[in-house]
């Protein structure tokens, strides 16, 4: 180490190139307070200079949206006069260093997103990805991390529906903790956060002001984990960047603010998150094309002695801004007496400055009183919007063709497949016990499921029979093997499992969860990804409204496997019924919808499947991408579901898309809820068992013939493959197990596994 | 028409559900707000389920405290219906108005799931449409549900009818299965599962109709 200082702009993670931009921008040298301004502004977590230019290319376009990415959240039209917004953010560095407060903070945070646009959270997933659970390490996170989201979720009173759980060796040291909310307005309540009139004032609802969390966006999400253990080199230098989160506050915040718009008393509305009140104040500010000016005298602390860039980069938890008319203020401000909630004028709206060329400039000016010393002045949208953005360096790992060489598909089985299938088995029970998932009373299908199913119904919304559908989802093994037909495939799975629950897809939103964007393979990665993301939702006609890029997800230099998440949101017209779910009943002809084999080659591919995993093989290539075959299936499945929850009567009995574990878990998977057997034929040998494609469904139908006319009809291939009943799964000569076996097994999985070694 | 009062105390989050549950039952709810101090014109109150001023110190200690408590203490005393649900059988056993307490799960974690209840008593204002023996499945959704009381409340509550409800498998460590208790009129009920999300198939079960039904058609017939 040098003995040397390092110069502020480094210490504040800015390059020597970014603090000579910023000496353009000003036309001088910054202050260290201003810098401290575009330290955060212009981090990678803010500012996505890394991924922005790739974003672009993801479809987003649909008649029925109506606020797309860019904003705190997608909105899309519902119907019946509601409206429906949808978001997703990661929490996954807090979460590594305090899973607790991580996790819950996480929630937190992407509630404040969702009601910023005026609607009501109405729900919440979590997809959850750690190492594996025989260290001990990771048992204390999936229980830090679980408990901090049912602790935060429940009392803030929004049900946690579903989500994922995942665990690979890649997680170890950098877990990942998304969160994703969808909540409900009336159409003709859509806010936006932008600062308009001059005159205006900026008020801030909520918590006080305190040290905690300055420099989360820079310090701890733009950055990797430089030990290797992620435990301990540099967990307590950076814990005190770690939020602490208050869900009685947030509660009373988002009825405050929901009243607040109700009665129409706010102009704009905009969340304090990452980078705190510098944050909100400049896209406010740059999104209504004014200035700014900010008193951080007025601004409530929890501690003496901040200090102002303290004050304006603080990601103190549970704050709102809101742009208010200064007649509204003492109706506002006894409404939010009455909630018990904290409000202050801290900024004022002002005229836009003119810069040389004579064009208008909104300024922020931190200033120390209203028409006090002026103690930093930026161009707003220099924050906000200006950051430079990277076009990195981008090359294909050229490992990845002697990956691809060692595919797994093609090993000589050793053991049981009755084994194989059984260490399958994880029913996520443990976890989402914890988590309120009923609120509201709209929940049809909670979590553990394909996907959720709500009703379209919440305090405030216009009547409506509609219903919402929910998945996350994410395979990070298909994404290693080849991340652009590894995410058009995960795109598709999350199609199916709406299909399952009878909804059309209508709006994705996605995670990116990557490593580090210096290293050339993960930029590669990357904008892989985006494009198969991309050519999937043009295929399937889902437009991407939002989503959020995790960056630096690495320990030791060691990066984590492609992980894009993808949350969908699907609409049902009429829910008046709930859909068939997995229960068999005794007789029901079993039936494999869609496609039986992969297109391409490999009729089967065992590459990425959790079967290879379980083996230590990570190699191969995985199935390719059919978006008109796909399409077909996943348009006909909708539609069977679709009329038994809209109260006609059906011979279809069950549905289960074959996902994770292949086409021996679905019927596992079914068997086990159910509590019966079934008989199916003879299939293609393990390869068949195990392998993983989407695209296929289990179903059963009680009239055999009549189903397979009009999946005939319909142009999609199906198949007879057994029979339901007795208390055993046969699948040909190759598993034979009792049903009682399975369940038990798949019970007991995650318990055992959280309780190893106590 | 029956009137409802459902008591929103700030944390509050089961309020809406609630008053949705009743309404659809016919009664006429509507919100009082924790710092009311009457309830003149209801025929039954609501303290619906949450985490009342976010359950600092310990569930229902703060909230026994607010200015309504009293007027729920008056109302209960003049004969008035009351019903307690999950975070509402906290704040009324930590009032007083009904014996007990609610104590941590015994698994330490936080529930949300199914049970299967059995109606032990019909003489309270929330099970007297219900049989005795009458199986009921309701949602549990808490972290401080075991009851607890110690051996003399026990013996009382044996001896006057008191234990209104009990888990056909205890899930959180509840002192005898009791899932719901009352006070000796019958006129105060508290309980930790959640009747109003179970008043549809749609939603998993209908069985908290019958809860709620003899709710809302109690205030007229019991007195």
């Amino acid at each position: 180490m040098s003995s040397a200082p390092e110069p502020l702009h480094r210490a504040l993670g800015l390059t020597d190139s970014e603090l000579a931009q910023i000496q353009v921008v000003l036309g001088r040298d910054p202050n260290p307070l201003e810098l401290a301004l575009y330290g955060v502004m212009w981090s990678e977590h803010c500012s996505y200079k890394s991924s922005r230019i790739h974003l672009r290319r993801l479809p987003s376009e649909g008649a029925h949206v109506l606020v797309g990415p860019g904003e705190n959240a997608g909105v899309i039209d519902a119907g019946d006069g509601i409206a429906v917004a949808i978001r997703i953010e990661s929490h996954n560095h807090p979460s590594a260093i305090e899973p607790y407060q991580g996790a819950a903070t996480g929630v937190g945070g992407i509630l404040r997103d969702v009601f910023t646009m005026g609607a009501r959270p109405l729900a919440v997933m979590d997809p959850l990805f750690f190492g594996n659970l025989d260290d001990a390490r990771q048992r204390w996170l999936v229980e830090g991390v679980v408990s901090g989201i049912s602790g935060y979720g429940n009392s803030v009173g929004v049900p946690t529906v579903g989500g994922e759980l995942t665990f690979d060796e890649c997680y170890s040291s950098n877990p990942l903790v998304n969160v994703l909310c969808c909540g409900a307005l009336p159409t003709n309540r859509l806010v936006l956060g932008v600062a308009s009139g001059v005159g205006n004032l900026a008020v801030l609802l909520g918590s006080s002001t305190g040290r905690d969390g300055i420099g989360g966006v820079s310090v701890l999400a733009s950055a990797g984990f430089v030990g290797d253990d992620g435990a301990a080199s540099l967990d307590d230098a950076k814990r005190p960047s770690v939020q602490v989160g208050d869900p009685y506050e947030e509660k009373r915040l988002i009825e405050a603010c929901l009243e607040l718009l109700d009665r129409g008393l706010v102009v704009g509305i905009q969340d304090l998150g990452g980078a705190g009140l510098v944050c909100a104040t400049s896209e406010t500010a740059a999104r209504g094309g004014v200035g700014m000016d900010v008193d951080i005298t007025a601004v409530p602390l929890r501690e003496e002695g901040m200090q102002p860039f303290e004050i304006m980069t603080s990601e103190s938890q549970e704050r709102m801004l809101a742009i208010i008319t200064p007649e509204n203020w003492e109706e506002i401000a006894s409404l939010c007496a009455k909630w018990e909630v904290r409000a202050s004028v801290v900024g004022r709206v002002v005229e836009p400055s003119l810069d040389a060329n004579g064009n208008p400039r909104g300024m922020l000016r931190i200033r120390r009183g209203f028409d006090g010393e002026v103690l930093g002045e930026v161009p707003a949208q220099s924050l906000a919007d200006e950051a430079p953005l990277y076009d990195r360096a981008r090359e294909r790992p050229s490992s990845l063709d002697a990956v691809h060489e060692d595919d797994p598909t093609f090993d000589e089985p050793v053991g049981s497949p009755n084994d194989d299938l059984l260490a399958l088995l994880v029913d996520p029970a443990w976890v989402y016990r914890q988590y309120d998932s009923q609120l509201f009373l709209n929940t049809v299908v909670g979590p553990g499921r394909d996907a959720s199913l709500l009703r379209l119904a919440g305090p405030g919304l216009p009547a409506s029979e509609r219903g919402i559908a929910l998945s996350t989802d994410s395979n990070p093994r298909w994404c290693a093997l080849d991340p652009r037909l590894g995410t058009a495939l995960t795109v598709a799975e999350s199609v199916a499992n709406l299909a399952c629950v009878g909804a059309s897809a209508k709006a994705l939103v996605n995670c990116l969860n990557f490593g580090n964007p210096e290293h050339p393979e993960v930029m590669w990665q990357l904008s892989e990804s985006i494009d198969g993301m991309a050519e999937a939702c043009v295929a399937l006609a889902i437009p991407v409204v939002g989503g959020n890029v995790s960056l630096y997800n690495e320990s030791g230099g060691s990066d984590i496997d492609p992980t894009p998440v993808v949350g969908l949101l699907g609409v049902l017209e009429k829910l008046v019924a709930p859909p068939p779910g997995w229960n068999w009943r005794e007789g029901d002809a079993v039936v494999l919808v869609g496609a039986r084999r992969a297109p391409g080659t490999v009729p089967f591919p065992l590459a990425g499947t959790r079967w290879a995993t379980r083996r230590g093989r990570r190699g191969g290539n995985v199935a390719a991408f059919d978006g008109a075959g796909l399409k077909n299936t996943f348009d006909f499945v909708t539609g069977e579901v679709a009329e038994i929850c809209a109260g006609a009567s059906s011979d279809v009995t069950s549905v289960h898309d074959v996902g994770a574990g292949g086409l021996a878990t679905a019927l596992a998977e079914m068997a086990s809820v159910t509590g019966l057997g079934a008989n199916i034929f003879e299939l293609e040998g393990h390869q068949e068992l195990f392998a993983e494609f989407p695209g296929r469904f289990v179903m059963t139908t009680n009239n055999l013939e009549r189903f397979i006319a009009r999946a005939v009809r319909a142009g999609v291939a199906v198949e007879e493959i057994g029979r339901v009943g007795g208390t055993k799964l046969h699948i040909g000569q190759a598993i034979d197990l009792e049903v009682q076996e399975i369940a038990r097994q798949r019970r007991g999985a995650l318990e055992e596994a959280l309780e190893a070694a106590g | 028409m029956t009137r409802i009062g459902v008591v929103v105390f700030p944390g509050s989050n089961c309020e809406y559900d609630a008053l949705g549950a009743v309404s659809a039952l016919g009664a006429e709810a509507e919100f009082v707000w924790h710092s009311a101090t009457h309830l003149d014109g209801f025929d039954g109150v609501i303290l619906p389920g949450g985490f009342a001023h976010g359950d600092y110190l310990r569930p229902g200690a703060l909230a026994r405290f607010s200015p309504v408590m009293e007027a729920v203490a008056e109302f209960a005393r003049a004969g008035g219906a009351v019903l307690g649900i999950c975070n509402g059988f906290q704040v009324l056993t930590e009032a007083g108005l009904l014996p007990g307490a609610l104590q941590k799960n015994r698994g330490l974690t936080f529930l949300c799931q199914p049970t299967t209840l059995t109606v032990e008593s019909t003489a309270s204002v929330l099970t007297r449409d219900a049989f005795r023996g009458q199986e009921l499945v309701i949602p549990i959704n808490h972290f401080s549900g075991s009851y607890t009381c110690d051996d003399e409340t026990w013996a009382s509550l044996v001896a006057h009818d008191q234990i209104v409800l009990r888990y056909k498998e205890n899930p959180n460590g509840s002192r005898d299965d009791i899932a719901g208790v009352s006070n000796v009129e019958g006129n105060v009920v508290g309980l930790m599962p959640h009747p109003e999300r179970a008043m549809s198939t749609l939603l998993g079960s209908a069985d908290g109709r019958v809860l709620l039904e003899s709710f809302v058609g109690a205030p007229v017939g019991a007195r």
